[in-house]
């Protein structure tokens, strides 16, 4: 026996300590990077999103958009005020979690940080928002779509895409229309965003004459959908619209189909992704969903590449709009030639502004103007365009893109 | 309000989707029974209540995900069945090393040690074990590949998976299995022992940490198949899928006694099917344009939308915690648990 024998108690706490720190390092990585400021004012643009959880991917790829426009505007070098600045994003974990949110906005608060893009939930976007909206920081989502968040009659709360009760419209004018639904079943996850979202549809719905059956609730972390689907079936609806993610969203189809359930499936932009396909293989086929704003793929092809050749991928959902949010900050105080964001905020609301998604200028709540809606369907395992839906009129895809030139 | 729950006004007729209710049920019912025994068996030996158990499950499913996928992905020109039997085979060795190394590791050090020590010991392993995963398996949720057909036969109107079938056949193997395990092998008569009185049993010659290890090593490979279980069901897997199923086979398994096998695999279906039953049910038992009495003052409401539900199917997991406590009210050690005031 070895004379150094460390007893295995004390072992394992080594061990444990050893995992912890490493979890810690990783932690601190991720955080701090210093920024290279040879005398440059550093200005901190803070993102917010739920990086770990079921949608870190979605986060991610928020993450992935400000990360972009942030390193792009720091490789020009730009000069606000007679100063150079050097932007550096603080990114942090939101967990998606509406209680972590005002947590995060008033650590941005302390951290004095100039903006804000994010958060990515609307739940966790509302709250946070009146956090920002007493520091006085400007606060841009790229992908909250829940229509109170700029109800609140906040000056500085802004967002790139549109409103549920946009999008909502759009997906149920475009199922009344396409498929002639008699019975409707409305089923949401019970966060803020689904629900909301799943309200708009039902409002929309019921305007056009089509019933619609008693709300069916999951959460978003449901994955068993066979009692609410059964319950579905007994009552035959021609159409299922559900309100929430992919991660529920592709459970819901694949199980829907496996109970022989013939409805077509509509869902939101949580749900619009490639991810569907994996989730819910073969019966994800013919789905139809609405995303707010143009897709990712129809955004602007020198952003597509840019973001290519930086991570390797093609934006998700929301980067554009991140990205966008991002370069509006950034470009108002250029325009504003001052990074406070007194002195900015008045320029960013009368922005007009050229950026990856499309034409962006803000009404006086803090919403994009005009915002266009995006049909589409899952055909042959992609999620392809089919209509763009603006100002209550519906465009074939292809005319669109002919007529944008994109 | 029960007839109009019987003939409903359009739809399938109420046997059909109540007989598909009960097989949803089951097959849920199942999968909570088989975790719920990997609870209630090392809770019956050393009065732990093992909170990474939920992890274990997890783990197992994302074992046989990478195996499945690679394997499926790599053409090895397999049959599919080959390749989901090599999946559930390399899952529940890696769970079983596991669950021996975290009762190694984390609970016989403890072993003599308050309560409430390998209590916290057990949910500190939980969260090591989850954010491991998350560090290996990423955090997206993962599609379980689908590489078996699924068919679907139509019983009495109502539809069963050959998944569902598998589900519910191979649970009730493997507690049949552990049945025959605890109540006719030495291992067996040890483990009862050990159960019964820890210190005579090791004083009548048998080996108090190897029979303990083995409760760990069997719960966890019961986990293992579970894990496999639900991601071929629901077709996703994600690395904090264990924390909820765990805490809901917890649940079912002190609903039927905790420390009772018969009891955790009756309380394991008990709950499938409450849930199964409280998702298709309740929103129609609280649908108040149904009672008469009270949507006259309601009638314009239920005219113009036709429901006012006072409780949806999100009160689903309300109504099967509201059932646990309603049984335990009555009946504090669980519907089949007998020892009480000695232990807990």
């Amino acid at each position: 026996m070895p004379l150094t024998r460390v007893p295995f108690r004390l072992r394992s706490v080594a061990v444990l300590s050893a995992v912890l720190l490493v979890a810690a390092c990783g932690k601190q990585e991720e955080a701090a990077k210093p920024a290279a400021g040879g005398g440059a004012t550093v200005v901190k643009i803070g993102h917010a999103a739920p990086l770990t959880g079921g949608i870190a991917h979605l986060g991610k790829d928020n993450e992935a958009g400000v990360r972009l426009a942030v390193d792009e505007a720091n490789a020009k070098g730009l000069t606000i005020g007679g100063a150079k600045v050097q932007f550096e994003m603080l990114s942090e974990d939101d967990e998606g979690k509406p209680d972590k949110g005002p947590i995060i906005a008033q650590k941005f608060t302390d951290a004095k940080v100039a903006g804000v893009v994010g958060h990515l939930n609307s739940g966790v976007t509302i709250p946070a928002s009146a956090v920002y909206n007493t520091a006085g920081i400007p606060m841009i989502s790229g992908s909250a779509t829940n229509p109170k968040l700029t109800e609140q009659g906040f000056a500085v709360t802004f967002r790139t895409v549109g409103r549920d009760d946009q999008q909502g419209p759009a997906i149920a004018s475009y199922l009344a229309a396409q498929f002639q639904p008699k019975v409707v079943a409305v089923v949401d996850d019970a966060t803020s965003y689904g629900e909301g979202l799943a309200n708009e549809v039902e409002k929309s719905l019921k305007a056009a004459g089509i019933t619609v059956l008693a709300r069916e609730k999951g959460t978003d972390k449901t994955t068993d959908w066979k009692a609410i689907l059964t319950k579905l079936k007994g009552k035959k609806p021609d159409a299922i619209f559900y309100g929430g993610m992919d991660s529920g969203g592709g459970p819901l189809v694949k199980q829907g189909r496996e109970l022989g359930i013939k409805a077509v499936f509509a869902f939101g932009d949580g749900a619009c992704t490639d991810k569907m396909q994996e989730l819910a293989g073969a019966a994800a086929e013919g789905l139809v969903c609405s995303q707010a704003g143009i897709p990712a793929q129809a955004s602007s092809k020198s952003f597509i590449d840019a973001f290519k050749a930086k991570f390797g991928s093609d934006p998700i959902i929301y980067a554009p709009f991140t990205y966008d949010a991002t370069n509006l900050i950034i470009t108002a105080m250029q325009k504003a030639d001052s990074v406070d964001p007194a002195k900015y905020l008045p320029v960013l609301k009368a922005i007009s502004f050229d950026g990856a998604s499309g034409h962006i200028e803000f009404d006086e709540k803090g919403d994009r103007k005009d915002a266009e809606m995006t049909i589409f369907t899952l055909k042959d395992g992609k999620i392809v365009p089919v209509a763009i839906i603006k100002s209550g009129k519906t465009i074939p895809f292809e005319e669109f893109a002919k007529g944008a030139g994109a | 309000m029960l007839f109009s729950l019987l003939h409903p006004a359009n739809g399938k007729p109420f046997m059909e989707v109540f007989l598909q209710q009960i097989i949803n049920g089951l097959t849920l019912g199942s999968i909570y029974a088989i975790v719920a025994l990997g609870y209630t068996m090392v809770y019956g030996i050393v009065q732990l209540i093992n909170f990474a158990h939920g992890e274990v499950v997890m783990i197992g499913a994302m074992v046989a995900l990478t195996v499945i996928s690679s394997l499926a992905g790599a053409n090895t020109g397999m049959p599919p069945l080959v390749i989901v039997l090599a999946g559930i085979a390399c899952a529940v060795p890696v769970c079983m090393g596991v669950g021996y190394t975290m009762e190694r590791v984390a609970y016989r050090p403890l072993r003599g040690a308050p309560r409430l020590a390998p209590l916290i010991t057990a949910i500190g392993i939980s969260i090591i074990l989850q954010h491991l995963a998350m560090l290996i398996w990423s955090r997206n949720p993962l599609s379980f590949p689908q590489i078996i057909p699924n068919p679907v036969f139509e019983i009495a109107g109502a539809n069963v998976s050959g998944v569902q079938i598998a589900i519910i056949s191979l649970s009730a193997l493997m507690m049949l299995g552990l049945t025959a395990l605890v109540y006719r092998t030495r291992l067996g008569t040890a483990m009862r022992a050990t159960s019964e009185n820890p210190q005579v049993a090791g004083l009548m010659g048998v080996n108090i940490n190897r029979v303990i290890a083995s409760t760990f090593v069997i719960g966890a490979g019961l986990g293992a198949v579970a894990g496999v279980m639900v991601g071929t069901y629901y077709g996703i897997a994600h690395y904090t899928m264990g924390a909820l199923l765990g805490l809901k086979a917890f649940s079912a398994a002190v609903l039927g006694g905790i420390g009772n096998l018969a009891g955790a695999m009756l309380g394991g279906i008990l709950l499938g099917l409450v849930e199964a039953l409280g998702a298709g049910y309740i929103g129609e038992f609280t649908d108040l344009c149904h009672v008469s009495w009270i949507s006259t003052g309601l009638a314009e409401r239920c005219a113009q939308d036709g429901h006012v539900v006072l409780m949806g199917s999100n009160y689903q997991d309300v109504f099967a915690f509201l059932v646990l406590i309603a049984v335990l009210v009555f009946r504090p050690s669980g519907l089949l648990g007998e020892r009480v005031g000695d232990r807990a």
